[in-house]
């Protein structure tokens, strides 16, 4: 199914939550944070859109605002489709995906390490790639290193 | 009805066990956290990131080109296969088209690469498993694509040979008869292995049946390449998704079977590998045949400056699905590159399909996941 046709059906479906659409490289559905799961579900467990796969979850900062983009794959179809959810950067939650697809668990453990976003709902949100007590989340943007760590120089 | 509980629920103290980080059957650095009853393992929780090293950081730091050495450090054991990745992930942005010969040459780097990977695997996994004749055998036969490799990137270990926009330079001269005569020595040498391993009745019983990952708990949690093919799915983006002009190749995707305990224990991911290396042979030979003249190199300017957007890439490596997510914003630098890998999928399922069993089959559990951890803490 093309990227047009996977919109439309999700438009149909969520009025409100799916603000935008853009097909310039990889067909792209921009969708508020309130509504994620709601749209997540809907892809993975119809028949005809049966995204069971998600190929790939990254944490952006886009400036203004966070951002989760999610590449999502169906096995059956073969087909594609990008989610995005933009967050504020004064309270950067979302709702976490961990009941839709397992595969997120960890993606979103790296986001949260690297960009400090919050995923509620999420069984086990820690740091996952740097030590534990490491200082702020260094993949922002404004990310002003420490000058060291635990006394060994940065 | 405090009689019916299970007997090993009484007067038992459950034992937490650190495998790890220096542990010879965790490849790299990794700690695994075992909560054992006996020899039982009742949790594992893996703990990574020893070997973070911000390579999406430094991305962000360097232009394009710049940043092509560092994906040889993702995966340092299929660095051809990473240079690939990466260099379609930008061609796509830049729309760069890439000479036939040079798509070739990629297609024979790539599948020597993955037959290197694959001999790895196949040479610890045998260690893991307290075989150790297959460590020799995989070195030695390995040494002979490295000095391919050297013949044509200078390099044994981190290449940087595939360039956006095709390859470095053209095949020195004695390649190609080289890399016949590495085809006819080594297939011979396969089915070697399989009667000191892949048939071996000790083998086998480590590997049968143990740590079943069935295909929906694979897709659900992203494992890809040979772990997914491992539990029956046929997914090859090489077949499904053709880049490089594989879909000019007459090749297989094995798939698990359950010949020898269930569909998708470990017996079965090894043995999918020990297939892919004879198909990559297969397809060596072909590119090799059929091999164009013509430039090895597209027309890419020297600092290269995608027009803004968002791509995502992934290629078939050794251990699954590479993917690249670059977001340029017109500068030469990268916006954002987020790199998505089979090793990192692979090992968040580990916790999934090794708990319930032995201590002992942590290890063929986790060997046979073939995870790398530089390419799981990038």
């Amino acid at each position: 199914m093309e990227g047009t046709e996977i919109y439309n059906l999700v438009k149909e479906m969520f009025t409100g939550p799916v603000p935008g659409f853009s097909a310039e490289l990889d067909p792209c559905i921009e969708v508020e944070p309130v509504g994620i799961r709601e749209v997540a579900a809907f892809l993975k467990g119809e028949d005809h859109l049966a995204f069971d796969a998600l190929m790939c979850l990254s944490g952006v900062d886009y400036g203004e605002r966070f951002g989760v983009v999610y590449h999502l794959f169906s096995t059956a179809h073969r087909h594609k489709i990008v989610l995005k959810v933009l967050v504020g950067k004064e309270d950067p939650r979302l709702p976490s995906l961990e009941s839709v697809w397992k595969a997120t668990a960890w993606f979103e453990r790296e986001a949260f390490d690297l960009y400090g976003l919050i995923f509620t709902g999420h069984s086990d949100l820690r740091r996952i790639l740097l030590p534990d007590d490491w200082p702020g989340h260094p993949m922002r943007k404004d990310y002003v290193y420490p000058e060291s760590y635990h006394g060994v120089p940065v | 009805m405090e009689e019916l509980r299970p007997l090993d629920d009484i007067g038992e103290e459950d034992l937490v066990i650190s495998m790890g980080p220096q542990h010879p059957s965790t490849h790299g650095v990794l700690r695994l956290v075992l909560k054992t009853r006996g020899e039982v393992v009742l949790q594992v929780t893996p703990h990574v990131g020893y070997l973070h090293r911000a390579l999406e950081k430094i991305a962000e730091r360097v232009n394009y080109a710049q940043f092509m050495p560092y994906t040889d450090r993702l995966d340092y054991v299929a660095a051809m296969n990473c240079n690939l990745a990466y260099a379609r992930a930008v061609e796509k942005l830049l729309g760069v088209e890439v000479p036939p010969r040079a798509d070739f040459i990629r297609v024979i780097m790539a599948e020597l690469n993955r037959i290197a990977s694959h001999l790895i695997f196949f040479a610890t996994y045998g260690l893991d498993l307290g075989s150790l004749t297959p460590f020799f055998y995989g070195f030695r036969e390995r040494e002979g694509i490295l000095d391919l490799f050297e013949m044509a990137s200078g390099m044994r270990l981190t290449y940087n040979y595939i360039k956006i926009g095709g390859v470095w330079k053209d095949l020195p001269p004695g390649f190609v008869d080289k890399a016949y005569e590495f085809l006819d020595y080594f297939l011979p040498r396969l089915d070697e292995y399989d009667r000191i391993l892949t048939d071996n009745k000790i083998f086998i019983g480590r590997t049968a049946g143990i740590g079943i990952l069935p295909a929906d708990m694979a897709i659900e949690y992203g494992v890809t390449g040979p772990n997914l093919r491992g539990a029956g799915v046929a997914w090859d983006i090489r077949k499904d998704e053709p880049y490089c002009g594989y879909d000019q190749f007459d090749f297989e995707v094995p798939v698990g079977k359950g010949e020898m305990g269930k569909l998708g224990d470990c017996w079965d991911r090894y043995v999918v590998r020990m297939q892919e290396m004879r198909e990559s042979c297969r397809l060596i030979r072909q590119a090799l045949d059929r091999l164009p003249d013509g430039p090895t190199m597209g027309r890419v300017a020297r600092v290269m400056r995608p027009k803004a957007g968002e791509v995502y890439v992934r290629s078939e490596n050794p251990r699954g699905e590479l993917g690249f997510f670059l977001i340029s914003n017109g500068s030469a630098k990268p916006y954002r590159l987020k790199i998505r890998t089979g090793s990192f999928t692979a090992l968040s399922v580990l916790p999934e399909i090794a708990k319930g069993w032995m201590v002992a089959d942590v290890c063929a559990i986790f060997g046979s996941l073939d995870v790398i951890s530089p390419e799981v803490d990038r």
